[in-house]
């Protein structure tokens, strides 16, 4: 049996052997996440995604006061719209709203019971700036999940259109376009927000031609292809075109519109009008488009 | 009766005496006051989500003390040998399980009135408004609710060997009942047969401690509980508190002490 300090010393140069070996192949790694700027990125990797979606959800809880499927009961009955509870509760009265929400009838004497005690009845925030409260979720889902769109969008239109914060939301929507420069959706809200807030035309003109240009080199790269945001930004842009008085790009908008409407005949007799505007003597002439640039 | 309660201010007295409800209290505090000087968007009225963070330390910090303060009780007198005087005297078993019990059910109790003391400043101060009978009942509620958990941990306590072990299985099963209790049902009727059955035999064995967890209610501003159902939740979590100490008390009659 050798001393026991020459087994010390040679468990410390085969310790000391493969730090050296096993360091250089750590820092090369895939997989490694010391690189990264972020604390949470290095902490939790892409468990972050998780929990942006817990955290997403949780602001959909807060919309409802804590009236929320858990995942068995979405398990029996799938994620029911939660509007339908709330329409059978308004129209058949509350009976009825038990019979067709998510929780059902009562199955023992054990749930009618802790119903008393959860909230069990459909409700929404809707009070004047009661739905501040879903904000924070929102905040912490899109910093954990940069890339989740969706939560700048919903974020940003709360804020503007039920808390009164313009300026908030153009910040939130900025900080996404940022993380996600090729979203057609962040900008398609940016627009709203310079269109129905700011009242500035020109800005909403030029992020919604970039939201159009950024929507079809994705369908291009994509394949698949996203109709309903397309529709709203053509809808947004024929409408803002019409308001300025340029016919001309607002049929254009228009004719492109029809073509992914699901009712071309109303797009058809609404481009007849614009037609019939852009023939008449007492219109005013705006045949020159409008300048772009302005950022 | 006395003597119960004579135990029982011992008991009350050793929690003050502990550290451990002033860390958690200071945890709970610090973590709510960070959390609260966050800044969403510039709203300082935004308080919910400050409510049920709150409220989650402060269930977290009320089975911790619970379980800790109830599972220990039986094994260091046993350990430190001071059953035998204290049974020496004239004190049935029966009544030191009782003392026990009343002991650390108030401690919990005195614990909890100061977290909801802080639960009420901080919602308050946000909100500017007190609903007093929902927090009421909801410390009301949450009080019973520690009485079971209370005499579970007891019943434990002369069940297993350590506190350590007795604790770990105790929080397990509190935490698996309050996460999956209510739900136990649904999930029985989309087994088969015989488990379905199984499933739902333990759905109405076990005690359901997710009944008295009404924070959803106090953090989302609802309506206060029929008080009549304030009534039936706190005749159910009296019926099983007698029920773990009677169990309590069936095994430690005729339990060696050494």
């Amino acid at each position: 049996m050798p001393a026991p300090s020459l087994i010390l010393a040679l468990l410390f140069v085969v310790c000391f052997t493969l730090a050296t070996w096993l360091q250089p192949w750590h820092q090369s790694w895939a997989g490694g996440r010391a690189q990264s700027s972020s604390l949470l990125d290095i902490v939790m990797g892409d468990s972050q995604q998780l929990f942006a979606n817990h955290f997403f959800t949780k602001a959909d809880v807060y919309f409802h006061s804590g009236y929320y499927p858990s995942v068995f009961d979405q398990a029996i009955g799938g994620a029911p719209h939660m509007t339908a509870a709330k329409d059978a509760a308004t129209e058949h009265g509350p009976e009825h709203a038990e019979e067709t929400g998510f929780l059902g009838r009562p199955r023992d004497w054990i749930d009618r019971f802790s119903r008393n005690l959860y909230p069990s009845r459909h409700s929404h925030l809707d009070s004047p700036g009661e739905a501040r409260e879903i904000l924070p979720w929102l905040r912490i889902a899109a910093d954990l999940d940069p890339h989740k769109v969706e939560t700048y969008t919903v974020a940003a239109y709360w804020l503007r259109q039920h808390l009164n914060k313009v300026d908030e939301a153009e910040q939130f929507l900025r900080a996404g376009w940022r993380a996600n420069p090729d979203s057609y959706e962040i900008l398609f809200e940016l627009g709203r927000v310079f269109d129905e807030n700011r009242r500035d035309s020109q800005r909403a003109r030029n992020v919604w031609e970039l939201a159009l240009r950024k929507w079809h080199e994705r369908s291009a790269r994509n394949g698949k292809q996203d109709d309903f945001i397309l529709e709203q930004i053509l809808t947004h842009l024929a409408q803002l075109e019409e308001r300025e008085g340029y016919w001309e790009k607002a049929i254009a908008y228009l004719e492109k519109l029809k073509a992914f409407s699901p009712h071309p005949n109303v797009i058809q007799q609404h481009i007849e009008e614009l037609k019939r505007k852009a023939v008449a003597p007492s219109v005013p002439n705006n045949s020159v488009s409008p300048q772009a640039g302005k950022r | 009766m006395n003597n119960a309660l004579a135990v029982a201010s011992v008991v009350v007295k050793e929690l003050y005496r502990r550290k451990d409800f002033y860390v958690l209290f200071v945890l709970t505090a610090v973590i709510t006051l960070l959390m609260g000087a966050l800044n969403f968007f510039n709203d300082d009225k935004i308080v919910r989500y400050l409510k049920e963070i709150c409220l989650l330390l402060i269930w977290i910090s009320a089975l911790v003390i619970a379980v800790g303060t109830s599972a220990r009780q039986i094994p260091s007198e046993r350990e430190n040998r001071t059953v035998f005087p204290l049974l020496a005297k004239p004190i049935t078993r029966g009544q030191l399980i009782a003392g026990k019990f009343l002991g650390c059910w108030l401690a919990c109790g005195l614990a909890l009135i100061v977290f909801y003391l802080f639960f009420g400043v901080i919602s308050v101060s946000r909100e500017h408004q007190l609903p007093m009978a929902s927090y009421f009942q909801a410390l009301w509620l949450h009080w019973w609710m520690l009485g079971v958990v209370v005499a579970m941990a007891l019943l434990g306590s002369v069940l297993f060997a350590a506190p350590s072990s007795n604790a770990t299985i105790c929080l397990l099963l509190i935490l698996g009942i309050l996460l999956l209790g209510r739900h136990l049902n649904k999930v029985a009727v989309q087994l088969a047969e015989p488990m379905s059955t199984v499933v739902y035999v333990v759905y109405f064995a076990v005690p359901h401690l997710e009944l008295f967890d009404v924070r959803d209610l106090v953090v989302h501003n609802w309506d206060p509980i029929n008080w009549l159902i304030c009534v039936g939740a706190t005749f159910y979590a009296a019926a099983y508190a007698v029920f773990f100490l009677f169990a309590a008390w069936l095994v430690f009659r005729r339990q060696p002490l050494v």
